[in-house]
């Protein structure tokens, strides 16, 4: 009963990020705002939505398996987030440098 | 329920993601919108897999994960040799 309420939270915390971000990546002024917003929550929303999952799972072949795509997550995303915005420098795509503060930041 | 909420809510983040894809002024923000989209399929295939009893899933969303990553880094190399060229993006 414990294990449901649990992967239950996870599943809500997990919606609540992923949701979160697609907004950032949808409000963001700028694209390395939106890349930022995009793709933390890559990593951390998959985090929950696949550790609720194992929990569901309990220890079998499957738990294993989800680990597999928690860990391939992990490592993909960083690592093609990065090479987006290296591309997109190197492109001549440049940051933003004024702030909403104005002046005063 | 929570399989409702979850799908339901995962489906709209996709298409928050399809929103900024169309919405995107350059290139780069289809190319993120579209890795975001990839991540959260393999979310929603694992997901559904594991509530509807068919764990076979799982090895589906391990391969779409790989593909989505070999994907982008397709696209990207494909942008990068089409902009040396023509120089599109102004500087």
């Amino acid at each position: 009963m414990i294990v449901d309420i649990i992967s239950t939270a996870l599943f809500m915390i997990g919606c609540l990020l992923g949701l979160t971000g697609a907004w950032g990546l949808l409000s963001f002024p700028d694209f390395y705002t939106r890349v930022h917003a995009a793709s933390i929550t890559d990593t951390l929303c998959a985090a929950c939505f696949v550790s609720g999952l194992m929990l569901q799972t309990g220890w079998s072949l499957v738990t294993v398996k989800l680990l597999m795509v928690l860990l391939l997550l992990w490592l993909t995303s960083p690592a093609s987030s990065h090479a987006l915005v290296r591309a997109a420098h190197h492109a001549g795509l440049r940051a933003m440098t004024w702030s909403f503060l104005g002046d005063r930041s | 329920m929570v399989l409702a909420i979850t799908i339901g809510a995962l489906l709209a983040i996709m298409l928050l993601a399809l929103a900024r894809a169309l919405a995107g002024p350059k290139v780069y923000d289809r190319i993120l919108a579209m890795n975001m989209f990839g991540t959260k399929t393999v979310l929603l295939i694992a997901v559904y897999g594991i509530f509807t009893d068919s764990p076979s899933l799982v090895d589906l969303s391990i391969f779409y994960a790989l593909i989505n990553f070999i994907g982008v880094i397709a696209v990207l190399k494909f942008i990068e040799r089409v902009e040396e060229y023509d120089e599109v993006v102004e500087r």
